[in-house]
């Protein structure tokens, strides 16, 4: 790559621009690499991130995200709010994965005190995270047809994930900011048709999945563009810390659920779906796969679903210990990690979370590099990001 | 997990392979495939045309008196009056305590046997984020998560709200 041109250098000497915002000198046909700010307005950004794109002609020389639009501070606001007041802020982080974001801070408070959650609690969480991972994946089925032109996927994918939002709107009274774990259990117990609402639902879903292989995965448009592009190799997928699904399509055999299991995981028996190039299509094929899982995992806890208590005993004030505390899920797009640290006081010292999106997002300029523009949003929507868990 | 990531387990199913045949090389068998398949997919469409039963398409504004509420549902925080229009606050400042955004502020004043009472339950619809914590902080069941979720307004002032229709005795 020749040197950055002294044109470029739009603020004079000694002040030259990084290297995604300078542009390479004018050819010799008068032809030049420009750039494109796709976002943040974008309808395939999937919120407010703002991707500075290097162009030339419709190739992609290089992707540099920007972020911050929507960060809100969670973490500092932590500070000033108890420990359970806090689990209700991570909703508002990964918000399709909301009720496994509180999961994992209930787990780590859990871990601080010594809180046992009783069996019944216990499998409530692994169902209830599992309708969640389901309803993401869905989602994103829905997002990722439209984002590749496919309009009527978007429809398909909201009428099945509307079964289960409803379902959660029954359980915990919202559709996405759930706030409905606490520490040693949940808020309340499941209603009393919750078992047979889950069943039917799986029903309806074994079906529609196999309609959306119809529509979208063998639809020879939507392989065309998904087969071979954005290609991450698995090396270089662990060194950007890539987990879930995107890592899992590069072949990093890793997913919490398995390797490091909480809750009840460990009694129910499920694959990890692995792909083998981390190409699109590898990315959206472990996705249905682990949807198809994620029924597997429901239908065993289903059919074991205990009595008793759904929660241990609530205690008046939770007053963490001083230490650290480190607490680790999975979530629907990968790793999502609390670490707390605590001076012996109600709220905490200082709170951190660790989000998959950051690191799946860390890959994007390397996955579509040489690659054309429109294959950037295929990229962008098999990375399945949600951009207020970037920012935090 | 410590040192080396895993390998991957010869066991874990495979989705790296393409699930269609001859992906990869254009061929005859590919276009005749693809072109079976561009139209099973139309298939699924002319499927839900045939049974509209299926459709799941609700006309919302229309539809706005029969919308049901499931018993949990949060709307805005709203407080129960009986018959008498009396509410069971005592003024505890638990639901104050409990809110992480100082949504909820209780100013108090004194009845005529001078004993602490609520004077008025200041609830700030603008600044709640609808988590539920102050319901789980109530000792006394006076308040409760109403159904509803039109909160819009074209200013702040109709966003706060008194909730205690009177003074508590």
């Amino acid at each position: 790559m020749p040197a950055p041109s002294q044109q470029s250098d739009v603020r004079g000497e000694g002040y030259a621009l990084p290297p995604g915002f300078s542009l390479r000198e004018t050819r010799a046909d008068g032809s030049q690499e420009y750039f494109l700010n796709m976002g943040p307005q974008h309808p395939s950004t999937h919120g407010v991130l703002k991707l500075v794109v290097r162009l030339d002609g419709e190739t992609v020389v290089e992707v540099v995200p920007h972020l911050g639009f929507i960060h809100r501070a969670i973490e500092k606001m932590g500070e000033n709010e108890t420990f359970v007041q806090y689990i209700h802020l991570t909703d508002r982080m990964d918000y399709l994965s909301s009720h496994i974001n509180n999961l994992c801070v209930c787990m780590a408070i859990e871990k601080a005190m010594g809180i046992g959650v009783p069996e019944r609690g216990e499998y409530i969480r692994v169902v209830v995270s599992e309708l969640q991972r389901i309803q993401s994946h869905l989602l994103w089925w829905g997002a990722f047809g439209m984002d590749l032109g496919a309009v009527s996927a978007f429809l398909y994918g909201f009428k099945e994930r509307e079964k289960i939002t409803a379902l959660f709107e029954e359980l915990c009274g919202a559709r996405l900011t759930m706030n409905f774990f606490r520490p040693g259990g949940s808020n309340a117990d499941v209603p009393e048709n919750f078992p047979a609402r889950v069943k039917e639902i799986l029903e309806d879903l074994k079906f529609s999945l196999d309609e959306f292989d119809v529509l979208v995965s063998k639809n020879p448009i939507i392989r065309e563009r998904t087969l071979g592009v954005g290609a991450l190799p698995r090396e270089r997928a662990i060194n950007y810390g890539c987990s879930g699904p995107v890592g899992r399509a590069s072949g990093i055999d890793f997913d919490v659920r398995k390797h490091d299991p909480y809750s009840v995981y460990d009694r129910f028996q499920f694959d990890v779906p692995l792909g083998k190039h981390g190409d699109c299509y590898d990315r959206y094929m472990v996705r249905m796969q682990e949807m198809r899982e994620s029924i597997r995992i429901l239908e065993q806890a289903m059919a074991s679903f205990p009595g008793g208590q759904y929660r241990s005993k609530e205690k008046p004030a939770y007053k963490v210990p001083a230490g650290s505390y480190y607490a680790n899920v999975e979530t629907a797009r990968g790793l999502y990690a609390t670490y707390m640290v605590s001076d012996n006081s109600f709220k905490p010292y200082r709170i951190k979370s660790r989000s998959p999106n950051l690191s799946n997002l860390s890959a994007i300029n390397e996955m579509s590099q040489g690659g054309k523009i429109a294959d950037l949003v295929a990229i962008l929507s098999t990375l399945d990001l949600i951009i207020p868990d970037i920012d935090r | 997990m410590e040192g080396e990531m895993p390998q991957p387990a010869a066991s874990a199913p495979d989705a790296g392979t393409p699930i269609m045949p001859g992906d990869g090389k254009p061929s005859l068998r590919r276009f005749l495939g693809d072109a079976v398949n561009m139209f099973k997919g139309m298939g699924v469409t002319f499927r839900y045309i045939r049974k509209p039963s299926r459709v799941v398409t609700r006309e919302y504004p229309e539809n706005r008196e029969t919308l049901k509420f499931p018993e949990r549902f949060r709307g805005q925080v709203i407080m129960p009056h009986d018959a008498n229009g009396d509410h069971t606050c005592t003024a505890c400042t638990l639901c104050e305590k409990a809110c992480p955004n100082g949504s909820i502020s209780i100013l108090t004043t004194k009845n005529t046997a001078s004993k602490r009472v609520l004077g008025a339950f200041v609830y700030r619809l603008s600044s709640c984020t609808l988590c539920n914590l102050c319901i789980e902080a109530c000792p006394f069941d006076a308040i409760h998560m109403g159904a509803g979720f039109e909160m819009a307004s074209y200013s702040r002032e109709p966003l706060d709200l008194i909730l205690n229709k009177k003074e508590g005795r």
